[in-house]
Parts: C-alpha cells; sequence; structure tokens
C-alpha cells in the first residue's frame, strides 16, 4: 500500500484514503460553449497514456477532501511529488536508469522488446 | 521409538513427547515438533503423492517451504480441511488426519500413472496444440477432463469455521528471516533502542542451523545460540519475535505483509483463537535474511521417491532424528552434500558413493570423505535411477563416457549447490544482478529502505556472514534515529566453507527427447520440454514460462527457475543474464483465503446502512431490499398476500386514500454561499438564480459529454442556501462531483458543500388525504394549496420538532416530504402513521414507489437512462435552460452524436395484450419477421404491472421514439413475440389535476 503525501494535510496517509482523477493541467475552457468540435475532443477524450512520469488528480476523499496534483511515475509506481491543486506543473528530471548490470525482469522490458 | 528410521541419540525432539496422526487412513506415531514429512519418513514412508501431469510416484523432496512434490490434506473436520499443504512445514499433532492428493483409487495404484506411458504424447505446449479445435469442444469436453486429471487437492466444500485476524504494526527495523544473520541483524538492530520486529516462517528460529550441526557460535552449539538470542531478544521491550510468520509480500514504500500460522500446530486449538493473524506492516528500514535454497540435480529419472535435497537429508538427521535411507547415494555439483554424507555416516548410515559432478570437489571436504572412508566419484555422474515407489539404485558414468556402474541404494541424496533467496527482494522492485563466478542472481540495485544480508545476498562464511548482519542490523537502525547501546561482536565457526554449484542440466540428462530429467517437479517439467520450447521458436523466458509451465506451480519456482533458465539460455545461445529472469510475485508461498479475506465476509463483507425508521418498517413486516448498501422497505405484505398482491393494494390505497414512504435514503447536500446560486447554474442544466427563496425545482444534472448524470429536487431555503436532493445511489458521486468542479475549475466562487444525507429523515405523505393527514401536526407553516404550491418548501415545525417541509409528489398525487432531523426520524413517522392508518392509507415500499412514478412517466436515472442518454433522449430537455451561457455539459450537449437524428428516446409501451407485463431488458424490433440477428430499436427500462390503470406499462428506450407514436413494435422472446404499441410516457392524470389538489 502507498502512502501519499497529501499537500493540505502537510502528512503522508495511506492510498487508501485517496482517489485519483485523471489527468492534472487540463483547463477546462472559460468560453467551453464556444469551441470547436476538434477542441472539445482535444480537451475532453484524447489523453496520452504516458510510460514515465505523469500530471494526475487526486483527491484526499477520506481525509481532508481537497484535490491536489501528483506527478508519479507509471513504471516505478512512485509519487515523485505532490502539489496543491492551481499550482504549475513541477519541473521534474526524469527518473535514473537501472544500471546496465542488473538484470532486468520480464516486466521492465515489455514493450521494448522489438 | 516413534518409527523406526528415528536414530537414538539424534536430532532434537523429545522421544517422549509422541503424537499419533493418520497418513491416508493408517495411523502412524510421531514426536512432538515433528512436520508430517519427518513423521512419514520416520515411518519409512517415501511415497507420498502423485505428480500433476504424469501421476508419477513421488515423495519427500525437501525439508523446507519449497517442496514441490510433498502435497497434504490436512483435515480437522468437514469445514476445517485443508488442501494442498506441504507435508514439509505441516506440523504433526495428535489426532491429525492427513490424505494424500491427486490419485485414484489409491497413492500405490493410480490409474492416472498411464499418463507417464502416455508422455511421449504430453510434451510441453500439448495441451495448446492438441485441444484447439473444434472449438466448442474446448469448453465441454477438453477442459473438464483435463482439469479432472490434473486437479491438486479438494477444496471443502462447507464454509470455513476459523477466524483470522489482522493487525497493523510499525517498526523501524523488520528483518525477515531468523538463522544466524536475521538474528544477528536484529540483535545488533535492537541494542541501539530501535522498534524491531523479526520474523521466521519455522516453528523455531535458527534457519539453516536446524541442519548445521557443526556451527559454533560464541563457544555455544549454533542452534542453542539461536534459540537463547531469540528468548533474549522476545525479552526486549523493543523488539517483536514472531516465528510460524511468513513475510509472504513486500509492496511500496517498505510494506511488509506477514501471515502467522497461530494454532495450525496445536491439535485442539481454543477456537477463540484465529488460525491465522495477518501483520500489516510497515518498516521504516528492513533487513533480508531470508537465506538460500538448495538446488536438485538435473538428471534422468530424478523425481523417485527417496530423491531428496542433501540439506533435507540433513535437517531430518540433525533435527528431526530421522535416517532418510540405509544406504544412501550422494550426487552433487557442490560441497554441501558432503557435509551431509558426513552427518550420515556417523550415524551409522551408508554412503553408497559420492558421485561428484565436478573434477575438482572443495579440498577440505574431499579430504574429510577420504578419511572417514567415503568412496568418492569425481567426473562421474548419475544418469538413471531405478525403483518403483522409491529409488533402488542409481546408474552412474563417468563424464564423456565409460565407467558405467549401477549401484544398490535406498534414498540418493542431492545438491546443484544454493539459489539466494531474492523474492521479496524483488517484489520489493530491487534490480537482481547476475554474479558468473557463483552462478547467482543477487541483490543489485535498490528500490526501497533495505538491506539484504547473508545467503540471499551471496555472502559466503560464516564469520562473513555474522559481521555483515551485524553491521546491516545496525546501520539501519541508527538511519531510523536509534542511538543507543554499543557495538555487538559475535564469533562464528563452523567446518567448511563451500564450493561449486550448477545449473541447468548435468551429464546424462541427456538430449534425448524421452528422458524424464525433472526441472519442475509439480508441473512435471523435463530438461527436454525447456529445449523443445525453444526450437518451437520460444526466445523471451516468460513465453518459455508459459508454454512448458516452467515454475508455474504452487512452489513458484523455487528449485526450478534457475535450471530452466540455464537449460534455455544453453539451447538459445546467449549468456544467462540475457535470458533475464521471470518477475517474482507476492505471495512467496500459498496463504490461505481466509487469511486475506479477514474479518471482511459475512455481516462484516460490506457496511450496512438503515434509515431511522427501520426498526418499525421491521416490525410492520416490511420486506426490503438492498440499494447500494442501504436496506429500503421493499413492500409490506399483508398476512397471505403475495408480493404481487401487496404492491397493487398499496399503488391502489396511495391515489385512492394516502401512503406513507420512506425518503430517507435520498442523497442530501446543503449547499451554502453568496455564490451558490451560480455554482448550481453551472453543475445544473437548469437556471436557480430565477428560482424564489421557498420554491424546488427539479434538476437535471450532466457530465461534461452531455449525458445525464444525476437528477433530483432542489429547494432554496434562502438566497444563499439550497437543500439539494440526488438519487439514492448518487449520493457519493455527485457530492465528488461538485466537490471537484468547486475545488478546481471554479474556486473563486464562494460556496460551501455539505453531505447531509444522513442528518435528515424523510417521510414522504403522498396521495388525496396527505395534507389532512398532517395539517395537525405541523406548526407555523400554511400548508392549503394556494400558500404552499407544488414544488414549494417551508421551514417551520412537525410535532414540535423543526422540519424542512417539501411539497413536492413522485407519484402524481399531492405530496408532502417531511424533513426532520434523523433522531426524530420515527417519533415524527409514528405520529404520521397514527393518522393515516385510521383513514385507511398505507406505508408502502420502493416497490409500490417505481409503479407510482412509473404511471407518471418520472425517470429513474440508472434504471431509465444509462449514461448514454441526454436530456433530450429522456423527454426531459424542458429542464436545459437556453439563456444560459455555460453548465457542466454545454458543450456535450452539442456534440454531433447526440444532436443527430434516430437517437434512442425514451417512451411509452403499451402491450396490446393489457395483461402481458414485459421483461425489463427485452428488446424492441420493428419486424418481428426478420432474419436473426434482428434490427434492434431499442429496450425496455421500467415495466410493471398498473393496478391503477388496469393494464401492464412500461418505459423504453426506442430509436427515433418520439416520432413513433402510435406504431406497433415486437418484443421478441423465447417462446413468443409481443407486440407493443408506443405511447408517450405519461399513463395517468396526463393534465395533472391530481399533483396540484
Amino acid at each position: 500500500m502507498l502512502l501519499i503525501h497529501c499537500p493540505y494535510c502537510e502528512e503522508e496517509r495511506p492510498e487508501l484514503e485517496f482517489r485519483g482523477a485523471g489527468d492534472a493541467h487540463i483547463l477546462r475552457p472559460t468560453n467551453i460553449a464556444d469551441i470547436s468540435d476538434e477542441e472539445f475532443e482535444a480537451f475532453f477524450f484524447l489523453r496520452d497514456n504516458v510510460k514515465g512520469l505523469v500530471y494526475e488528480r487526486w483527491r484526499h476523499i477520506h481525509g481532508c477532501g481537497r484535490f491536489f496534483n501528483a506527478a508519479r511515475d507509471t513504471v516505478s509506481d512512485k509519487f515523485v511529488t505532490t502539489y496543491k491543486a492551481g499550482l504549475p506543473r513541477p519541473d521534474l528530471s526524469p527518473a535514473p536508469k537501472a544500471t546496465e548490470t542488473t538484470v532486468e525482469t520480464y516486466e521492465a522490458t515489455e514493450g521494448v522488446a522489438g | 521409538m516413534s518409527g523406526a528410521n528415528r536414530i537414538a541419540g539424534a536430532g532434537r525432539l523429545t522421544p517422549a513427547r509422541t503424537a499419533r496422526f493418520t497418513f491416508d487412513g493408517k495411523s502412524y506415531e510421531a514426536l512432538e515438533g515433528d512436520t508430517v514429512a519427518s513423521a512419514l519418513l520416520a515411518n519409512g514412508v517415501h511415497l507420498v503423492g502423485r505428480s500433476f501431469k504424469y501421476h508419477r510416484p513421488r515423495g519427500i523432496l525437501s525439508a523446507g517451504a519449497e517442496e514441490p512434490n510433498a502435497l497434504i490434506d490436512v483435515e480437522r473436520d468437514a469445514a476445517r480441511k485443508q488442501p494442498n499443504v506441504r507435508a514439509t512445514v505441516q506440523e504433526v499433532f495428535d489426532g491429525a488426519t492427513i490424505s494424500s492428493q491427486n490419485r485414484w483409487p489409491s497413492l500405490a495404484f493410480d490409474v492416472g500413472g498411464i499418463n507417464n506411458l502416455l508422455s511421449p504424447f504430453f510434451a510441453a505446449g500439448f495441451y495448446y496444440k492438441t485441444f484447439m479445435w473444434p472449438k466448442a469442444a474446448w469448453e465441454k469436453f477438453y477442459e473438464p477432463r483435463i482439469r479432472a486429471a490434473a486437479g491438486l487437492g479438494v477444496a471443502p466444500t462447507q464454509a470455513d469455521t476459523d477466524h483470522y485476524t489482522n493487525r497493523f504494526a510499525h517498526c523501524d527495523v523488520l528483518v525477515v528471516g531468523a538463522g544466524v544473520a536475521g538474528l544477528s541483524a536484529a540483535l545488533a538492530a535492537a541494542e541501539t533502542g530501535a522498534r524491531v520486529i523479526l520474523c521466521d516462517e519455522q516453528p523455531e528460529v535458527g534457519g539453516a542451523l536446524h541442519y548445521d550441526k557443526s556451527v559454533k557460535i560464541d563457544g555455544q552449539d549454533g542452534f542453542a545460540w539461536a534459540q537463547a538470542t531469540a528468548a533474549r531478544l522476545a525479552a526486549m521491550d523493543n523488539v517483536t519475535v514472531l516465528t510460524r510468520t511468513t513475510a509472504f509480500g513486500y509492496y511500496a514504500q517498505n510494506f511488509v505483509v506477514l501471515a502467522e500460522r497461530v494454532t495450525e500446530h496445536l491439535a485442539r486449538p481454543d477456537r477463540k483463537l484465529p488460525r491465522e493473524r495477518m501483520w500489516q506492516v510497515r518498516a521504516k528500514r528492513v533487513v533480508l535474511a531470508t537465506g538460500a535454497i538448495e538446488r536438485h540435480m538435473v538428471f534422468a529419472n530424478n523425481d523417485r521417491p527417496g530423491v531428496m535435497l542433501a540439506s533435507a537429508a540433513r535437517t531430518y538427521l540433525n533435527h528431526f532424528g530421522v535416517a532418510v535411507g540405509k544406504k544412501v547415494g550422494v550426487y552433487t555439483a557442490n560441497d554441501s552434500a558432503y557435509e551431509a554424507a558426513f552427518d550420515l555416516h556417523r550415524a551409522g548410515v551408508r554412503i553408497a558413493a559420492i558421485v561428484d559432478n565436478r573434477a575438482k570437489p572443495g579440498e577440505g571436504v574431499l579430504a574429510e570423505a577420504r578419511s572417514l572412508g567415503i568412496e568418492v566419484l569425481t567426473g562421474h555422474s548419475v544418469i538413471d535411477t531405478k525403483g518403483h515407489r522409491r529409488v533402488n539404485s542409481m546408474t552412474i558414468a563417468r563424464n564423456g563416457g565409460g565407467g558405467k556402474r549401477t549401484i544398490a541404494i535406498d534414498a540418493l541424496i542431492m545438491s546443484a549447490g544454493w539459489t539466494p533467496s531474492v523474492h521479496l527482494f524483488s517484489q520489493s522492485r530491487g534490480k537482481v544482478a547476475y554474479n558468473a563466478e557463483t552462478g547467482q542472481f543477487l541483490p543489485g540495485t535498490y528500490a526501497q529502505d533495505c538491506l539484504s544480508v547473508g545467503a540471499c545476498n551471496g555472502t559466503n562464511g560464516l564469520q562473513a556472514t555474522v559481521e555483515e548482519a551485524l553491521a546491516a542490523g545496525e546501520l539501519m537502525a541508527r538511519a531510523t534515529g536509534s542511538k543507543a547501546g554499543g557495538k555487538v561482536e559475535i564469533r562464528a565457526e563452523n567446518a567448511f566453507e563451500w564450493t561449486g554449484g550448477m545449473a541447468g542440466a548435468a551429464e546424462g540428462a541427456g538430449a534425448n527427447d524421452n528422458v524424464k530429467a525433472f526441472i519442475d517437479f509439480q508441473n512435471d517439467v523435463c530438461a527436454k520440454d525447456i529445449r523443445l520450447a525453444v526450437r518451437e521458436g520460444m526466445h523471451s523466458i516468460e513465453h518459455i514460462k508459459r508454454f512448458t509451465t516452467n515454475g508455474m506451480a504452487t512452489d513458484q519456482g523455487k528449485l526450478s527457475n534457475i535450471h530452466g533458465l540455464a537449460i534455455a539460455a544453453e539451447t538459445l545461445g546467449r549468456d544467462i543474464p540475457k535470458v533475464g529472469l521471470t518477475t517474482f510475485r507476492a505471495p512467496y508461498t500459498p496463504v490461505t483465503y481466509g487469511t486475506i479475506i479477514n474479518h471482511s465476509r459475512g455481516e462484516l463483507f460490506d457496511p450496512t446502512r438503515k434509515t431511522p425508521m427501520h426498526a418499525w418498517e421491521e416490525a410492520h413486516g416490511a420486506v426490503f431490499e438492498d440499494v447500494g448498501q442501504w436496506k429500503r422497505a421493499w413492500y409490506y405484505p399483508r398476512a397471505g398476500e403475495t408480493m404481487h398482491e401487496a404492491v397493487s393494494r398499496e399503488c391502489k390505497t396511495v391515489r385512492d386514500v394516502a401512503g406513507v414512504f420512506d425518503a430517507s435514503t435520498l442523497g442530501k447536500i446543503e449547499v451554502v454561499g453568496p455564490d451558490a446560486a451560480e455554482f448550481l447554474n453551472l453543475m445544473y442544466t437548469n437556471a436557480w438564480d430565477t428560482l424564489k427563496p421557498g420554491r424546488c425545482r427539479y434538476g437535471i444534472m450532466l457530465r461534461e459529454d452531455g449525458y445525464v448524470y444525476d437528477d433530483g429536487v432542489v429547494g432554496r431555503i434562502a438566497e444563499d442556501r439550497f437543500h439539494v436532493t440526488t438519487t439514492t445511489g448518487g449520493a457519493p458521486r455527485v457530492m465528488n462531483h461538485m466537490e471537484d468542479y468547486l475545488q478546481t475549475e471554479f474556486p473563486h466562487l464562494k460556496v460551501w458543500l455539505t453531505s447531509t444525507t444522513e442528518q435528515w429523515a424523510v417521510i414522504a405523505v403522498q396521495g388525496p388525504k396527505a395534507r389532512e393527514i398532517i395539517a395537525p401536526l405541523v406548526e407555523g407553516i400554511d400548508i392549503s394549496n394556494e400558500a404552499f404550491p407544488h414544488m414549494s418548501v417551508r421551514e417551520g415545525k412537525i410535532c414540535g420538532v423543526p422540519t424542512r417541509l417539501f411539497r413536492m409528489s413522485f407519484t402524481g398525487e399531492t405530496g408532502f416530504e417531511v424533513n426532520v432531523p434523523a433522531d426524530y426520524g420515527q417519533a415524527v413517522w409514528e405520529a404520521i402513521w397514527a393518522r393515516a392508518e385510521p383513514m385507511g392509507a398505507c406505508a408502502y415500499g420502493t416497490e409500490t414507489m417505481h409503479v407510482l412514478r412509473a404511471e407518471k412517466g418520472y425517470i429513474i436515472v440508472g434504471q431509465d437512462t444509462d449514461g448514454t442518454v441526454t436530456p433530450f433522449d429522456a423527454g426531459v430537455g424542458w429542464a436545459v435552460s437556453k439563456k444560459k451561457t455555460d453548465f457542466v455539459g454545454i458543450r456535450g450537449l452539442k456534440r454531433p452524436d447526440l444532436v443527430a437524428e434516430g437517437r434512442k428516446q425514451l417512451v411509452g409501451l403499451k402491450t396490446k395484450d393489457p395483461t402481458v407485463v414485459l421483461e425489463e431488458g427485452a428488446h424492441i424490433v420493428a419486424d418481428p419477421n426478420q432474419p436473426i440477428p434482428m434490427k434492434m430499436l431499442g429496450h425496455v427500462t421500467s415495466s410493471y404491472w398498473s393496478s391503477n390503470c388496469g393494464h401492464s406499462i412500461a418505459l423504453a428506450l426506442v430509436a427515433g421514439g418520439q416520432a413513433r407514436m402510435g406504431q406497433t413494435l415486437y418484443v421478441p422472446m423465447p417462446d413468443r413475440t409481443i407486440a407493443v404499441e408506443v405511447t408517450d410516457m405519461v399513463f395517468i392524470d396526463k393534465e395533472g389535476a391530481r399533483l396540484n389538489g
């Protein structure tokens, strides 16, 4: 079970207290009624399925109830950082690669093998 | 003497303390502390099971958790019956009923053994290739038969009467494994004052000290030192020592889960005790001291009963006092087997020969063997064995040819070296690295705050292990801020350091496709199967694993992984690390479901929510239905009434007189703040700023994609205060949906949301006499039709307690919904009932509520809509404001597909035969005579018998439905086709006179 740092409670709490809420930093257009089909498609339907660092929204639903943002690595499943809703996307350098002397298990190489 | 093979003076069990158990109906004597395996061996029983695929006779291979063969069924009674237990870890208790598995009719004569003769046809991938066609036969014929033939144990048919418990624990340092390394690490950590948990899967600490009698620690016998050290640790306030406790899963952020077997070894356990206790441990630091597992040699017919690991034979001798044979052969590629031979020799067992696959064994062990007079054949291999139910000979040959001879034996012990147990390290997402020199996968890059010490870290030498463990224990403890204590020093010595080890097939395992040199005993995978898999094009180790099932048995490849990998690498002509390792997964050893499910069963499986009036409803004979977690009164049958009769009566009574209904489960959200109206304007399709305080409105909530998400009546209590109601099932998600927009999209709005679902009890009073019923009870509110018209809300008092009184209706009748604080719910209900009953009104349940609302064409979100329905499709397009420039879903509603012609729209249906009630979910077609598959126009969403209408009624989603009024459509059923007429959705009181009366 992951521990997730709530930026409002300023505490690490078990993941059972939290619920994911999809991608972060997708701004709902203020003129949403007037946007084109293509713009609506991009806003509402199209999402990347990133291998690596993703920016997500989470809610501390069984805690303070606040929505916040998190940067998480989808390969290691590690939360790199969490930050309050409304703050800009933090600049994070990519996670270090495993050294060459280690042996990858199948999972880690999945999708890479030709 | 408990068993003919027990050697007087050997082992650590007490001869006087005996226990009796049965194995396949025959009674045996054991000693307290025996495992089922040691007790059977003491009694000369080697044949204990049949293999999975070939049904070959199998014996006891190991003395530990890695056992693939000796799986048994342990029975206390019909409900407490556990299949697939490893005989090597199950402790004997007095009165235990043990049975072998996967044999019919008996262990010694098993009909399935024919598979062994047919084995040329059962090569790897056989099932995939042979049973492909015809497709239908797979489900009906092949699979059931294969499953029946290849089954392991049989699951009990009765519910488990044991109970299980769970603990959360936090510690500074968790030490997994209590052998020399684990005990040393725990001691060093504990001395700093750190909070330490030490766990070990065995009944007693000691690990390898169970078999290695040569070890002296601080001048004391190794095993005795281990027990004394564990006692010393257990006496410390900051230490918890857990035996019979397996760390089976290592998850993120040092979250390690342990299974403690509390009563499994007891003859008559106190039923108050849990059978197992799950420990969910969050450790600041983890020390892994999980040891290593000895590998078997891969050669022809290496699976006969009596063939076992050298360390196992040594454990049975030195710990249990049992000799595994009288004339024992040794086949090895590693020095450790020599020490087993020496101990057996000294105990009076004849060692037939030590056959060493290597040209150069360790010098120390070789010299010792010679001085004891044991024949050593270096550069030789065992190329075959004989013996049906127990091995009776081994055939050996010189590597490279010649020197072939057959030696009579009654047991054969073997060692191909040691595989470090990196399972938990790997589960922690650490990356292993291959050490070409020792041929071992060892911890490489750590992903979490843990360290591996001792054999699981590939550390050689006892003193080196102790020092590494002491350093790691202290380092990890200091890292958590523990400051007490000084250095711990331990001096340890043993007889020999071990060299050697091999992976893959030994000489004599042959490239011959008929030789059965087993790698994975439980799944019957041989060396030849791996080669075949590679030849057939499987180049990834994962594909080889799936194709051959190597490592997929309950032992999860503890013995077989490295052998399989080495053979694959050799066949592929690649280095072992280039072939890669399959992923280790939790659990390390099988964990019973009871432990994982724990308390979450029966009444505790899911919380039950009851309304404030539940007790009254129960007392008045209500039948309840589950709506989410709620128990809702479904209908109130009178003596002799069927459900149909009760519902018909309730429906008639509400329209003719009145009815009282418990609507407390409706979701309720208090929306407060200066911007509350603006916020609701954004959340609902309707306009809320135009709603006057004291009035209500039916609101539709959409998702951003334009589909209906929820609905409900919203009352404006004051300029800045709204009482929002949601569907019963939708309350939590609507609250979440509102919070989401308020916090992240519209944070500039000054609004506060509070869930008040459980704060209000809601009593709906509906029907022509509703006003008369409540009138004398209400204070401070004029409830006349003029002063309090339909869709109004007032605050006042009822029965002397505060109320929010709504004039609203989900029945089409004059209706009131009385909201009172939950604690007053039952008292107010009873007061209303005391007036309603003498007037001839009834209490009604959810089924009647459903019928009455359908008679009026009121939709239920989630029943008449399914997440692809717009307000216009559902016939409530009037609720969508045309003036607003924004609300959630405004853009979605304009999507081309949502405004296209021919969408499914909600309509009413009347069956041509008024007595026929349609089935909800039934499909609707235009032409019942078209060929199958027919073109479906839609489906029935709600359908009831209406006693008020005198005919059945239904709602349905039908393509272009609103343009089909009056058309005849058809509902094809398996036994007949039902003709229906498309109508509007209101079946009763179309002009709404009753509603506004």
